[in-house]
């Protein structure tokens, strides 16, 4: 069977957001890959070392730096990448008819992919793919095995988990607690500079997306800042009850 | 029509709902605010819903006793094609985020993910939008004839329900077979005030040592408070906690007038998803806890000697 892990390149959630030209400025900063996308690539390979026979290609669209994410895909154990390349910002929904056409040309049966992207904050691009290919999909979920055509594991829902079966092809989203996603080492980094990372244009997916993105603004309320030293606990306490009752009104 | 697609829990219908009719309503798109319902034995929902808005349809159906995306998606674009729908409104539970892509493809519409704000003036729809982990507020448009949104729980009023009621009309539907077996499921449902809702959160991260700690402080000031308890992820995944009471990119949104950190460094995972509280006040023994820099009011010490500290200041 073929899986597709779909990998997006985000900005370190450590480093600090700029805007320039009414949107996120990534120039200058620490980029990785989307932690969520690393429990995807993980799971693919912990599947494939439960004894299925898989072939793991990552899958990545997006402007030419994309590529370092990929080649960590490959460095974790991915068996080689394809990379879309455009400098055009995508929305799930378009981005869906990409992944999707590149799923059929692949013939994959299961694609795996971040529960939310860290950049759009959107939960949208699995259902968007899996509706585009009318499979079925499961997201966020917390355990996965696969036996045969068959997938199970289980996932949270609007309240609580559920335990789930379904039969193949599926997308998945994947998410923090499925796995603990290993680090390339440095052989497998070696290794991967001679794995295939395709390139391919957007032009021949025929993406057209509804969307305009118009402008970003990092809106930072200005916060109070008045912290107590809490040495002395119970004055600290009397003078944060006061602040809290008198000064801000929050509580009774 | 404005399809608003009803959330709802244990036979109630979801505050969600209550405030997308306000979103519908304020969207500027025009056609009657049409509820729609979905699911087995929800006449009453239907009743309680029908009070707030234009018309009510109904899919009273067994198939649809249990939620699936694909079930979901295929009805709702069912419903909102034969009605000519301009704007569908979904919930931004983690179902209505899961099956409104399938809609809005379905639909051959764009989608409006999270929206915090919805303004249509002629074919064109504006919105706004957290990014980023919630640290930007990005705008979007849309000039398709039509677009599927959902709606970021707790942000737009809530509508008021009137006494009269709107007139409901059965649908028939044509669903497919559903294809995910869901074979168990583990409720979470905390008997506590629910943490969308609450005007005060108390949360407690790994600083409050082990679960009986969080019990001893976390659980004590929110009783104290009459405040909903959160968690972080890191002892939600230790086991402390149950999942539902997790708070940040991968556990629930809240936005309470007074969010209270206990014994949380402030990853910005965590931040995600409290950084709209309106107070925010935060206990932790490092100074260089990055939770100070988003706190209003906080106190540098230990949480052991702290929280009792300020329940007996509280009860004075
Ligand atoms: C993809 C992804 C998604 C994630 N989603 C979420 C999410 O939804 N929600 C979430 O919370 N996290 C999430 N995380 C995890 C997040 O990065 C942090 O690991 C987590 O929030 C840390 O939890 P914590 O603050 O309880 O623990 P820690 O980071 O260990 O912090 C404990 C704090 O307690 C303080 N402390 C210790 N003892 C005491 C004491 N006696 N008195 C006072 N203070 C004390 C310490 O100084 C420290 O600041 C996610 C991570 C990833 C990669």
């Amino acid at each position: 069977m073929r899986i597709l892990t779909y990998i997006r390149q985000v900005l370190d959630a450590e480093e600090s957001v700029h805007i320039a030209n009414n949107a996120v400025a990534l120039e200058n900063s620490k980029l990785v890959m989307d932690t969520m996308d690393e429990y995807g690539v993980e799971e693919a390979l912990r599947l494939r070392e439960s004894g299925i026979e898989a072939e793991i290609v990552a899958v990545a669209v997006g402007p030419a730096r994309v590529q370092d994410a990929l080649r960590t895909a490959l460095a974790m154990g991915a068996d080689r990448a394809i990379h879309v390349e455009t400098d055009i910002r995508l929305d799930a929904i378009a981005l869906s008819k990409v992944l999707a056409q590149l799923a059929k040309q692949e013939e994959a049966t299961l694609i795996l992919s971040g529960g939310q992207q860290a950049d759009w904050d959107s939960h949208a691009l699995a259902a968007a793919t899996a509706e585009r290919l009318n499979w079925p999909q499961v997201t966020w979920t917390s355990a996965l095995a696969l036996a045969g055509t068959i997938l199970t594991g289980k996932h949270d829902a609007d309240e609580g988990s559920e335990s789930f079966t379904l039969e193949l092809p599926v997308v998945v989203t994947t998410q923090q607690g499925l796995n603990e996603p290993r680090y390339p080492t440095l052989p497998n980094i070696m290794k991967s500079k001679k794995k295939e990372l395709r390139k391919e244009s957007l032009n021949q997916f025929d993406v057209t997306p509804k969307l305009n993105f118009v402008s970003a603004e990092i809106q930072v309320k200005n916060r109070l800042n008045k912290i107590l030293d809490g040495k002395d606990a119970p004055a600290a306490a009397a003078q944060l009850v006061d602040l809290l009752r008198n000064e801000a009104r929050v509580i009774a | 029509m404005i399809l608003v697609v009803v959330e709802y829990a244990n036979g109630k219908v979801s505050k969600s709902t209550w405030e997308m009719i306000t979103a519908a309503r304020e969207s500027g798109r025009e056609g009657p605010v049409t509820a729609l319902v979905l699911g087995s034995n929800i006449a009453a929902v239907a009743a309680e819903v029908a009070k707030a808005v234009d018309q009510v349809l109904v899919a009273d159906l067994p198939a649809l006793a249990q939620y699936d995306p694909e079930l979901w998606s295929a009805a709702v674009a069912q419903i909102a094609t034969e009605g000519e729908a301009s704007l569908v409104l979904l919930g931004g539970s983690r179902s209505g985020r899961e099956y409104s892509p399938r809609v809005a493809i379905k639909l051959d519409a764009p989608l409006l993910e999270d929206v915090i704000s919805l303004k249509a003036t002629g074919e064109t729809i504006t919105a706004q939008r957290y990014t980023f982990l919630a640290r930007v507020t990005e705008t979007i448009e849309s000039t398709a004839p039509i677009a599927v949104a959902t709606i970021k729980p707790g942000v737009f009023n809530a509508a008021t329900p009137k006494a009269e009621a709107a007139e409901q009309f059965d649908v028939d539907l044509s669903l497919p077979a559903p294809r995910l077996k869901v074979t168990g499921k583990t409720a979470e449902r905390s008997s506590r005030i629910s943490l969308s809702e609450a005007e005060i959160v108390v949360s407690g991260g790994r600083g409050v040592g082990s679960a009986e700690g969080f019990t001893q402080y976390v659980e004590a000031l929110a009783d104290q408070l009459g405040a909903a308890v959160g968690a972080t992820r890191a002892i939600v995944d230790a086991g402390w906690r149950p999942y539902s009471e997790q708070v940040g990119q991968t556990g629930k949104t809240v936005q309470p007038k007074t969010y209270i950190a206990i014994g949380i460094s402030g990853a910005v995972q965590h931040l995600s998803g409290m950084n709209k509280s309106k107070t925010i006040v935060a206990i932790n023994r490092d100074a260089e806890a990055p939770i100070f820099k988003i706190a209003d009011y906080g106190i540098i010490g230990d949480v052991t000697q702290l929280v009792p500290a300020i329940l007996t200041e509280l009860k004075k």
